[in-house]
C-alpha cells in the first residue's frame, strides 16, 4: 500500500507536469494563430487575392487607315475562328474528324491541334482555323449538336482591302518578335494574338494605330480556369489616321505601271510635300502577312529576283541620268561660271585626253545654249558644263534639292541615294577623284543614286518657287504649320532651266514631246532620263550594240521622267521609274503624262487650275 | 456503495448512469464541425466526403459507446494481444499493403482499408498502461527493466517508418515517451534518450526517404520551391492569414474553394476552417479540442487503477498530440508531416481509431472504481 501511494504521489505530480505541457502547447498554436490571422492578416489577405484575381488584357482594335478622302486603306473585319475545348468534348479525336468532314482541314494540321490540345490544361481552347468563311460557319453551327467542346467565335483580322495597291505604302502588320518585344515595354506585346505593324505606315505610326490595352479581371482557381469576370475596363481603340494618298490616283498608277516588269512612280504636291500616290512595281498582298506566312510563301517573295517587297520609291536607288542636268545646270549658274546664253558645240562626241564621252546622239548637236540643251537632253553640254563647275558645287546643289540624303519621309527604311564628293571618294575608296568622273556625274551617271521619291522632290523643289519642301504622307498640325526654308539661286537662271524643261514636252526638238499633257491650256514640264547600267565598251559601240532592241532586259537601260504640272502655276510633280525600260522617253514619260493627266482631274489640293490655265494660254 | 461496486460487475444500468455524458456530447459537436468543413471543402456538396464522414462517425460512435460499458479489466486482460495483433498488421502492411503517394499504409480489407500505423497509436497506449501499471517504483529505476517498454515503443515506430510515414512514427515515440514519463521513469533518463536522438540526427538524416528530406528543407524554408514542395505551406499560410479575426464566411474562402489549398479535406482541413471563420472560429475549436485533453486528463485523476489512470492520460496525451503536430504543420510551425485533425479530417481509420480511444476513456471512468490486481491472472 504505501508502495501504491508512492507511485500515486509520482504520477500525479508527473501528469501535472504533461498537463501542463500540453496547455503550453495549445497555448502556442492559439498565439501562432493570432499572429497569422490578426498580425499578419492584411499581407496574407493580399496575397489570397493575388492569387484569386488574374488580370487580363483585352487587345484594343487597332486604327484604320483611311486615304485623303476617308476611304478605308486599312481596316479590321472579323474573321470566323473555330476552336476546340478538349474538357468538353468525350471523344476528342472523333469530334475532330466530325469537323474536318464538314469543313477542310488537313490531316497534320488535325494532327497538331490534337497534340496541343492534349498538352494543354483541358479548359484551354485550341485553335483549329481561323478563316473560315461564312458557309463554313454556318455549317458548322447546324451540325454543333454531333460537335461537342467546338467553339466558333469572331476574331478581328487586319484587312487591307485593296490590297498589293497600297502594300508599300501601308506595310503590314504581324506576330511580335523577340526584337520589338524587348524594345518596347507595352504589356500588348506580350499576347499571342497582337499584331504589331512591322513595314510601312503600319510601322511607322503603330503606337497611334495601336491604342490602349483594355483590362479584365478574372477571377481564377489555382489550375488558372476562369471562374467569373470581375471587372472590366475597354482600353482605348487606336486612333484612326488618314494619310496623303488619293486612292484613286494610287489606283491609277498601280494598273497604269502594273504591265512593267519592275517600276516605281511618285505623285507630290509640290507646295506642301503630301505624297499623293507612291506606288512600286511588282507589289506583293499585304494580307498574306497579317497571320504570319508560310515558309515557302516568305521564301518566295524574298528570294524573287525583282524584289516585290521592297518599296523601290524609297528603297530603290537608280542612276539619275539625265534628270540630274537641271542640277548640273544650277550649279554652274550659281557659280557664274556659265550664263544661260552659254553655248557648247556638239559633235556627238566630248574628249578628255585620252577618254571619249559620247553624246545620246550619234551625229551630235550642233551648237546648242543651255534651253535647248536641257529640251534636247545634249550629254556634251552638261560634260562640258560639268567639268567648268566641278563635282563639289555639283554636290552641294544636289543636296538642296533632297538628293543623296533621306528626305525623313515617314516611312520606315527610306534610303539615301547617294552624290558623290572628291572628298567622299577618298574616303569610302581611297583613291583622287578622277575629271572623268566629273563628266559623268555632270549627266547623272558614275557614282550617283537617287530614289524616284528623291527625284520627284527635286523636280517639286525646282517649281515651287525654291522651297525646300520634304515628302510626307500623315502631318501634324505644328509641321504643316512651318515654312519651307528656301534655295536661293539666281532669277534669270532657274527661268531657264524650268524653260528647258518646258521645251522637253512642248519645244518643237523636245525630248518627250509624246508627253504633252491632252488638257488643253495646262502645259507639263519634265525631264526624261536614260540610265545606263553597264558601261558600253567600245566594240559595243562600234557595232552599234547599245542601241539594239533585243538586249536581255538585264542589260536595258532604266527609263526615268521627272515632270511637274501645270506650267504657269506649278502644283503637282510627277517621277517615275522603269527598270530597264529603255529610253525615258519611250518608256517613262507616257505614263508620267497618264499619272498627271489623271493627278489635274482629281486635282487633290483644290488649287484653282483654271486660272493657271488661263494664264498658260497667254503665256 | 463504494464497497459494493468494488466488490461485484456493474449492472448496465449502473453503467449507463456512470458514464461520462458531458464528453459524449462534446464529441459529436467536434464531428459536426467537420461535416461543415467537409462539406465546404467539396465546394457546398454533401459528396463525396461530408456524407461519408457523417456515416463513419455514427457507426465509430456506437463502436465508442459499445467499448465504454465493456469492463475495463477485459481491456486490460487483453491489452498485450490486442498490440501484437497491431504488430502483426503493420507488418502485414510493409508486406501486401496498397501504395498510395509513396507510402504503404493502407490494408484492404475488401470492405474497407485499414490504416494499421492509425490503431497502433491505441494500442500502444493500452499494452504500455498495462506494463506500467503492473511496474513497482523500484523495477522502473532498472534500466534493463526499461527494454520491454523500449522495445513495445520502438517496434512499431519501425515498422510504420518503413512504410514510410514519418508523421506517425514520431507520434508512437512522443505518445510512449510521455507513457514512460507518467510511469515514472527518471528525468535524467528523457535527457539522455534526447541528446542520443540529436546525436543521431545525422545517421537518420542520411537514411531519409527523398521526399522527406524534401519536407524537412522546405520547412526551413519554403520559399525556396513556391511552386513544388513549398508550395503547401505557402498557400496554408496565406489561407489562414486572410482569414484574419472573423474569417471570410462559410464557402466563401478564395484560397479553398478555388483550390490553391492542397488536401482540404484531410491534413488541411483546418485551414479551410481557419480560412472562412477566422482566428474566432479557429481558436473556439483548439478550445473544444482542448475541453477534451482536459476531461481526458479529469478522467485519468479521479480513476482508481494505475491502468486506468496511465491509460486516460495516454489517449489524451495522443489526442493532443494529433492536434498539435496537425495544427503546427499547418501554421507552419513543424515540418509537413502527414498527420490528420481527429474528428474533422476525412479519413476513416484514423476517426474510428480516435472514437475506439474515446471509447476506452469512457470506459476507464465508468470502471474508475474497479481495482485491478498487478496482473490478469489475479483477476
Amino acid at each position: 500500500m504505501y508502495q501504491e501511494t508512492d507511485r500515486h504521489r509520482l504520477f500525479t505530480r508527473r501528469a501535472l507536469v504533461l498537463g501542463a505541457g500540453q496547455l503550453g502547447m495549445f497555448g502556442l498554436l492559439l498565439g501562432r494563430l493570432w499572429q497569422l490571422q490578426v498580425t499578419e492578416g492584411e499581407k496574407y489577405a493580399l496575397l489570397a487575392e493575388d492569387n484569386r484575381v488574374n488580370t487580363k488584357l483585352i487587345v484594343p482594335a487597332r486604327g484604320r487607315i483611311l486615304d485623303r478622302l476617308g476611304r478605308p486603306l486599312a481596316r479590321n473585319v472579323p474573321a470566323y475562328r473555330v476552336r476546340v475545348v478538349r474538357e468538353r468534348t468525350p471523344d476528342l479525336r472523333r469530334t475532330l474528324r466530325s469537323l474536318a468532314e464538314l469543313v477542310p482541314v488537313s490531316p497534320r494540321r488535325l494532327e497538331e491541334v490534337e497534340e496541343q490540345a492534349r498538352s494543354l490544361r483541358p479548359f484551354v481552347p485550341v485553335p483549329i482555323r481561323d478563316d473560315l468563311t461564312w458557309q463554313e460557319v454556318a455549317r458548322i453551327a447546324v451540325h454543333a449538336p454531333e460537335l461537342p467542346g467546338i467553339l466558333l467565335d469572331q476574331a478581328l483580322l487586319r484587312d487591307y482591302p485593296h490590297g498589293p495597291i497600297l502594300a508599300h505604302v501601308l506595310g503590314y502588320v504581324g506576330p511580335v518578335n523577340d526584337r520589338e518585344l524587348a524594345n518596347d515595354r507595352d504589356p500588348l506585346l506580350a499576347l499571342p494574338e497582337f499584331r504589331i505593324g512591322k513595314k510601312g505606315i503600319e510601322k511607322s505610326y503603330d503606337k497611334k494605330l495601336r491604342g490602349r490595352a483594355g483590362l479584365s479581371k478574372v477571377e481564377v482557381n489555382a489550375l488558372g480556369r476562369e471562374i467569373r469576370e470581375l471587372d472590366r475596363d475597354e482600353g482605348q481603340p487606336g486612333e484612326d489616321l488618314q494619310i496623303s494618298v488619293d486612292l484613286e490616283l494610287q489606283r491609277f498608277c498601280f494598273d497604269r505601271l502594273a504591265g512593267e516588269k519592275a517600276a516605281a512612280a511618285a505623285v507630290v504636291d509640290v507646295h506642301t510635300g503630301a505624297v499623293l500616290a507612291s506606288v512600286s512595281i511588282p507589289s506583293f498582298d499585304p494580307k498574306a502577312f497579317t497571320n504570319g506566312l508560310s515558309a515557302a510563301t516568305w521564301r518566295q517573295l524574298r528570294d524573287d529576283p525583282l524584289f516585290p517587297l521592297v518599296d523601290k520609291c524609297i528603297r530603290g536607288q537608280y542612276p539619275p541620268g539625265s534628270t540630274f542636268k537641271m542640277v548640273t545646270a544650277l550649279a554652274a549658274l550659281e557659280k557664274g561660271v556659265i550664263d544661260p546664253g552659254h553655248e557648247v558645240f556638239c559633235s556627238g562626241v566630248f574628249t578628255l585626253g585620252n577618254a571619249r564621252f559620247h553624246c545620246w546622239k550619234t551625229g551630235g548637236h550642233g551648237r546648242l545654249a543651255l534651253v535647248q540643251a536641257i529640251a534636247q537632253s545634249c550629254d556634251v553640254y552638261f560634260y562640258d558644263v560639268a567639268l567648268r563647275v566641278g563635282v563639289d558645287a555639283i554636290a552641294s546643289m544636289a543636296r538642296r534639292f533632297g538628293l543623296g540624303e533621306r528626305l525623313g519621309v515617314d516611312l520606315p527604311g527610306e534610303r539615301p541615294g547617294l552624290v558623290p564628293t572628291r572628298a567622299w571618294k577618298r574616303e569610302r575608296l581611297g583613291e583622287p577623284w578622277q575629271k572623268g568622273e566629273t563628266v559623268v556625274t555632270g549627266i547623272g551617271q558614275g557614282f550617283v543614286l537617287t530614289t524616284p521619291l528623291q527625284l520627284a522632290v527635286m523636280t517639286a523643289r525646282l517649281c515651287n518657287g525654291l522651297r525646300m519642301v520634304r515628302p510626307w504622307f500623315v502631318r501634324s498640325p505644328e509641321a504643316a504649320a512651318e515654312e519651307w526654308p528656301r534655295i536661293e539661286l539666281p532669277e534669270e537662271g532657274l527661268r531657264a532651266v524650268l524653260r528647258g524643261m518646258y521645251e522637253v514636252v512642248n519645244g518643237a526638238r523636245g525630248t518627250a514631246r509624246r508627253a504633252k499633257l491632252p488638257i488643253e491650256g495646262i502645259a507639263l514640264a519634265g525631264k526624261t532620263g536614260t540610265s545606263q547600267v553597264k558601261r558600253i565598251t567600245r566594240a559595243e559601240r562600234a557595232r552599234g550594240d547599245h542601241k539594239r532592241k533585243d538586249k536581255p532586259w538585264r542589260e536595258r537601260d532604266h527609263a526615268l521622267f521627272v515632270c511637274y504640272a501645270p506650267y504657269a502655276a506649278p502644283r503637282y510633280a510627277v517621277a517615275v521609274v522603269v527598270e530597264h525600260g529603255g529610253s525615258g522617253s519611250k518608256a517613262a514619260a507616257p505614263p508620267a503624262r497618264d499619272i498627271m493627266t489623271r493627278t489635274l482631274e482629281i486635282n487633290p489640293s483644290g488649287a484653282d487650275l483654271i486660272a493657271a490655265r488661263s494664264r498658260t494660254a497667254r503665256g | 456503495m463504494q464497497g459494493r461496486l468494488r466488490s461485484r460487475e456493474l449492472t448496465f444500468e449502473e453503467k449507463l448512469r456512470a458514464l461520462h455524458w458531458p464528453f459524449i456530447l462534446l464529441v459529436p459537436m467536434l464531428a459536426v464541425i467537420g461535416y461543415a468543413v467537409l462539406y465546404s471543402a467539396a465546394g457546398g456538396s454533401h459528396e463525396p466526403w461530408a456524407w461519408r464522414h457523417a456515416v463513419r462517425f455514427t457507426a465509430g460512435f456506437v463502436v465508442m459507446l459499445t467499448i465504454a460499458l465493456v469492463d475495463v479489466r477485459f481491456w486490460f486482460r487483453w491489452a498485450y494481444v490486442i498490440f501484437v495483433a497491431t504488430l502483426v498488421l503493420l507488418v502485414a502492411v510493409d508486406i501486401v499493403g496498397s501504395f498510395s503517394k509513396g507510402a504503404q499504409r493502407w490494408l484492404n480489407l475488401g470492405l474497407f482499408q485499414l490504416q494499421p500505423s492509425e490503431l497502433a497509436k491505441v494500442t500502444l497506449v493500452m499494452a504500455l498502461a498495462r506494463f506500467l501499471h503492473a511496474a513497482r517504483l523500484e523495477d522502473i529505476v532498472r534500466p534493463v527493466y526499461l527494454l520491454v517498454p523500449l522495445a513495445m515503443i520502438g517496434l512499431p515506430a519501425v515498422l510504420v517508418l518503413l512504410q514510410p510515414d514519418l508523421g506517425t512514427a514520431v507520434m508512437l515515440i512522443a505518445v510512449g515517451g510521455g507513457m514512460l514519463f507518467l510511469g515514472g521513469v527518471r528525468w535524467w533518463k528523457f535527457v539522455l534518450a534526447g541528446a542520443l536522438v540529436a546525436a543521431s540526427l545525422p545517421l537518420l538524416w542520411a537514411n531519409l526517404r527523398d521526399y522527406q528530406r524534401q519536407r524537412v528543407l522546405t520547412f526551413l524554408d519554403p520559399e525556396r520551391d513556391p511552386l513544388g514542395a513549398g508550395y503547401h505551406i505557402i498557400q496554408s499560410k496565406i489561407a489562414l492569414g486572410s482569414g484574419g479575426l472573423f474569417g471570410r464566411g462559410f464557402l466563401n474562402g478564395s484560397q479553398s474553394q478555388l483550390d490553391f489549398l492542397p488536401e482540404k479535406q484531410t491534413d488541411f482541413a483546418f485551414t479551410l476552417l481557419a480560412e472562412e471563420s477566422g482566428f474566432v472560429g479557429a481558436a473556439l475549436v483548439l478550445i473544444l479540442y482542448f475541453v477534451v485533453v482536459f476531461l481526458a486528463f479529469f478522467v485519468g485523476m479521479r480513476a482508481q487503477s494505475h491502468f486506468g489512470r496511465l491509460l486516460a492520460l495516454g489517449v489524451g496525451l495522443n489526442f493532443s498530440l494529433y492536434v498539435f503536430i496537425n495544427v503546427a504543420m499547418i501554421t507552419g510551425l513543424i515540418p509537413v508531416v502527414g498527420v490528420p485533425l481527429p474528428l474533422i479530417s476525412y479519413g476513416g481509420t484514423a476517426m474510428m481509431t480516435t472514437l475506439m480511444s474515446f471509447g476506452l476513456l469512457l470506459s476507464v471512468d465508468v470502471h474508475r472504481q474497479v481495482r485491478i490486481p498487478r496482473y490478469p491472472s489475479e483477476l
